[in-house]
């Protein structure tokens, strides 16, 4: 089975392991990897900006970009959604559009869906607390949100919970914001910064060795605030961990060493 | 004046028309319980009300002599016959203001929902209907074998076809506006006692 | 941007300010959300009743010229006089003529948010009319002279320590009291007196029934039912969009409405409005104030829909952790962050992004008002009516620029990792930098995720 990669332009610039990873997890799984080079963004900050005609060519691009696969798979709930739920506006209508927003998937839900996984091969022996980014969780629905009365499910820690040896930690607030939110976290700093914190505190007191999330750019924000205030933390993607990385290894984890 | 500003509402209302969708139907299966009687005494009591059975009105005077409230009870009233210490004539007042001194009422409810612990009464059973907020504690004896199960099964059962005020009661007055502490005994009622007879 | 529009990231600097307040204003709000939880998933049936609500309410909406007639035409049969109010103005207008018609000056009020919108406390106070709001919350706020901060707990910024200091100065307790009971009896006992002296009655309406006519109110603390059941005189104020076609409907609306607020099965009173008290008069206010314009607006109606039960508020991470008051909007929070600009666009045009579009008050919401999809069209909005702060407006377009080319965007990133490994630190967390002031900057690697990839591919070829 051949996928499309699409890997966020932070995680490009900013988290390549992460990438690496997840090209390390479906090779494994014996999918066939392409990354289209000519990607850049989804253009996700210039959406929830409002400024949606300079938005709008990213997602044409998007959409020139990728049709031609048969899965487009990305290991952010977050650049997902955006295809997904706010291509809309952009292009309704556009040959080829229904079927790019039902091919596009985030990493584990590609895993359990398509691919039928229900285990990983990996070992991780350390506490792990699931931080449940809100795009993947409320607007994928990789999880059942705690504000719904219907049955409790969840891919992402379905999947991390069958990695050898991990030990999944249990927060007081699931599914709570982590207040990165794109440009909240630079718009609104001090509310943005107060939310991350707590965030932190509720995986202290549940006692997480790592902090995991299927979405980069909360673990970012996460990690930020971690460094700034010297706490013992640390943050991982779920395919690093599915990659089979281990804690030091992670090249998050070397800048913390520093 | 009035005239216009009701033609120019409407008018505007009417100039855009949005998109209907069917009134749905409702279904009034939903919330159901094996023992409605024990659902209600266990609500009404996790709302800070008390929940009594009695076999006759000889058993409901027994009972309420037992409580302190009514020992202490300086003015009583009622509108059921034949609850003992009635001193205070209800149906005597003309100005609502005077029930301002009444310590206790009793008063029949016409009926009580299991899934959320309220009593129906209403204007039909009360001179005033003050007296649901104004007296200090307030008992309702409510026939044990009406209770309905949800507020569905509530609505199927009242009429609003006339001038007439009625009210849920589930509970005490209370409030939690200091610091989300719940306090019982806001403006109205300090307790709330259903009795099912 | 101009004077006249309001900033919520400023006004939530003051309020964050004090990290031991917000700490215990998120935890006292998320106890209300956890209580709410508690209550839902106590029932079983509980999406299928968001459903239903919502389709109610939707096609209330649709027909609400139809109903609110037919509203009418029962509640005058009942006895009720009926008046209509375009605006703000007219509806204090009319609420002020009606107590100058019965030589009223002293005025016992219960919660109603219209009222709050419409500043009709004040327009009254201005003409001579003693107005008391009596739920205890209302009361403080009232007493400290602010608005409420929350649409369903109206004080839940101020600690018991300074409503027992306020009640000390205002009502004479006990100087350093600070018992929640000890500080309600007094208020209890304060208030006793001002529902005895009140000459009419105002409450505000959480249901209008188009079928029967009557009105329906709820509260806790049974203060609009006493307020209502002393004078002669009640002032019914209704918002145009509070009307439900049936009574039964009703019942899906209750079972919502408290477990959504409190967590509660339903408020401790429900009182149902059908006609005056005998001997008295009933006057139902029927409020417009930007409501058809909203209800005309295809892609806002749905935030008509709302039954102000104040989940949204309680579940939002940025509300509980910048109070009220940062909106600088009668209704705070994810709902009025929808409705605030829909009043005043250039005013409020930061609302709809004090959001991190969690989500959160979209699945809270008891009639599936899609919030947060709202709040990211409003962003679209504020965008076209030239309302973003020229500076963001730019970053977007040179971003945008950059991203429309792969080279463009290779070459900003190499440039920006160079950038942030050279510039000295104290350089680089420099005041503009809104990322750094609290947190780290992200580590730029040397390489990046395509040069990886490629020479991994070529090693392998």
């Amino acid at each position: 089975m051949q996928v499309g990669l699409f890997i966020p332009c932070y995680i490009d610039q900013l988290f390549p392991d992460v990438g690496m990873a997840t090209v390390e997890v479906l090779e494994k799984l014996g999918v066939q990897v392409d990354f289209p080079i000519e990607q850049t963004c989804c253009g996700q900050p210039m959406a929830n900006t409002g400024c949606i005609e300079d938005t709008r060519p990213l997602a044409e691009r998007f959409l020139a970009i990728f049709r031609d696969y048969p899965y487009v798979v990305c290991p952010s709930g977050s650049c997902v959604s955006m295809v997904r739920h706010h291509y809309e506006a952009y292009l309704a209508g556009r040959p080829g559009f229904e079927e790019l927003k039902r091919k596009t998937m985030e990493l584990c839900e590609f895993l359990v869906q398509v691919l039928g996984i229900d285990r990983i091969d990996a070992r991780f022996p350390h506490r792990v607390g699931l931080h449940n980014s809100c795009h993947g969780h409320r607007e994928l629905r990789l999880g059942a949100a705690s504000e719904l009365v219907i049955r409790p499910y969840n891919k992402v820690r379905k999947l991390l919970e069958s990695v050898d040896g991990i030990q999944l930690t249990e927060l007081e607030r699931p599914d709570e914001c982590c207040g990165f939110g794109g440009t909240f976290a630079v718009n609104e700093q001090a509310v943005s910064t107060l939310m991350g914190l707590d965030r932190l505190q509720d995986h202290q007191q549940a006692g997480s060795e790592v902090i995991t999330a299927a979405d980069m750019s909360c673990l970012m924000h996460l990690d930020g605030l971690i460094r700034r205030n010297g706490k013992s933390l640390r943050v991982m993607h779920v395919a690093q961990i599915f990659a089979g990385r281990p804690l030091s290894g992670s090249p998050l984890a070397t800048s913390l060493a520093k | 004046m009035a005239e216009t500003s009701r033609d120019t509402i409407l008018q505007s209302l009417r100039a855009a028309r949005l998109e209907s969708v069917e009134l749905p139907e409702l279904d009034p299966s939903w919330s159901q319980f094996a023992d409605p009687r024990a659902r209600f005494a266990q609500v009404l009591e996790s709302v800070g009300g008390r929940c009594l059975s009695a076999a006759d009105l000889q058993d409901v005077n027994r009972q309420l002599a037992q409580r302190t409230e009514f020992q202490q009870a300086k003015w009583i009233g009622s509108t059921v016959a034949g609850v003992d210490r009635v001193n205070f004539d209800v149906m005597g007042v003309g100005d609502p203001h005077e029930l301002e001194q009444l310590d206790f009422f009793v008063a029949m409810g016409q009926f009580a929902i299991a899934e959320n612990g309220a009593v129906w009464v209403s204007d039909a059973q009360v001179p005033h209907r003050a007296l649901w907020f104004i007296v200090q504690h307030l008992v309702l004896i409510v026939p044990a074998d009406q209770i309905v199960h949800n507020l569905h099964q509530a609505y199927q059962r009242l009429r609003f076809d006339h001038a007439e005020f009625g009210l849920l009661i589930a509970g005490p007055s209370k409030t939690a506006d200091i610091e989300q502490s719940l306090v019982i005994g806001a403006h109205g009622p300090r307790s709330l006692t259903v009795i099912l007879l | 941007m101009s004077a006249t529009s309001c900033n919520h990231a400023k006004e939530a600097d003051r309020f964050t300010a004090d990290r031991p307040r917000v700490q215990w204003h998120d935890q006292a709000l998320w106890f209300v959300r956890a209580k709410r939880d508690a209550a839902a998933h106590a029932v079983e049936e509980w999406e299928q009743l968001r459903e239903t609500a919502s389709q109610i309410k939707r096609h209330t909406l649709a027909r609400l010229p139809e109903y609110l007639e037919q509203f009418e035409e029962n509640a005058l049969r009942l006895g009720a006089q009926v008046h209509w109010a375009r605006d703000a103005d007219e509806h204090n207008r009319i609420v002020l003529r009606i107590l100058q018609q019965h030589g009223v000056h002293k005025l016992v009020k219960s919660k109603s948010m219209l009222t709050e919108e419409c500043h009709l406390n004040p327009f009254l106070e201005q003409h001579g009319i003693e107005v008391v709001d009596t739920d205890l919350g209302e009361r403080i706020v009232q007493l400290r002279d602010q608005p409420p901060s929350h649409i369903v707990l109206p004080a839940i910024h101020i600690k018991k320590e300074e409503v027992g200091q306020l009640f000390h100065q205002c009502l004479g307790t006990e100087s350093g009291a600070t018992d929640p009971k000890y500080l309600t009896e007094a208020a209890r006992g304060h208030l006793r007196e001002k529902f005895l002296e009140a000459q009419a009655g105002l409450s505000g309406v959480n249901f209008a029934v188009a079928e029967t006519g009557g009105v329906i109110v709820c509260t806790n603390e049974g203060n609009a039912d006493l307020g209502t059941s002393l004078p002669r005189l009640h002032i019914a104020c209704v918002g145009i969009e509070k009307i439900v076609p049936r009574a039964a409907d009703l019942a899906v609306f209750l079972r919502l409405l408290a477990r959504s607020a409190t967590g509660q099965p339903i408020t401790t009173y429900t009182s149902h409005f059908h006609g005056p008290i005998p001997g008295g008069e009933l006057h139902i206010v029927l409020v417009d104030n930007g409501r058809s314009r909203i209800r005309a607006d295809r892609q806002f109606w749905e935030s008509l829909k709302c039954i102000r039960c104040g989940a949204c508020l309680n579940t939002c991470p940025v509300y509980r952790r910048s109070g009220g008051y940062s909106y600088q909007h009668t209704i705070p929070g994810p709902i009025g962050s929808v409705l605030g600009p829909l009043q005043d666009a250039k005013k409020n045009y930061s609302l709809p992004y004090a959001c991190s579009l969690c989500g959160s008050c979209t699945d809270v919401c008891p009639v599936k008002v899609p919030l947060h999809h709202q709040l990211l069209t409003w962003r679209g909005e504020i965008v076209r009516r030239g309302l973003l702060p020229w500076r963001k407006w730019l970053e977007m377009k040179v971003v945008s620029w950059v991203l429309r080319n792969r080279r463009r965007y290779q070459w900003s990133g190499k440039l920006a990792g160079w950038a942030v490994r050279w510039t000295p630190r104290w350089m680089l967390y420099n005041r503009l930098n809104d990322w750094g002031k609290s947190r780290e900057l992200p580590e730029f690697p040397r390489k990046s995720f395509r040069e990886l990839y490629r020479n991994r591919n070529g090693r392998n070829q």
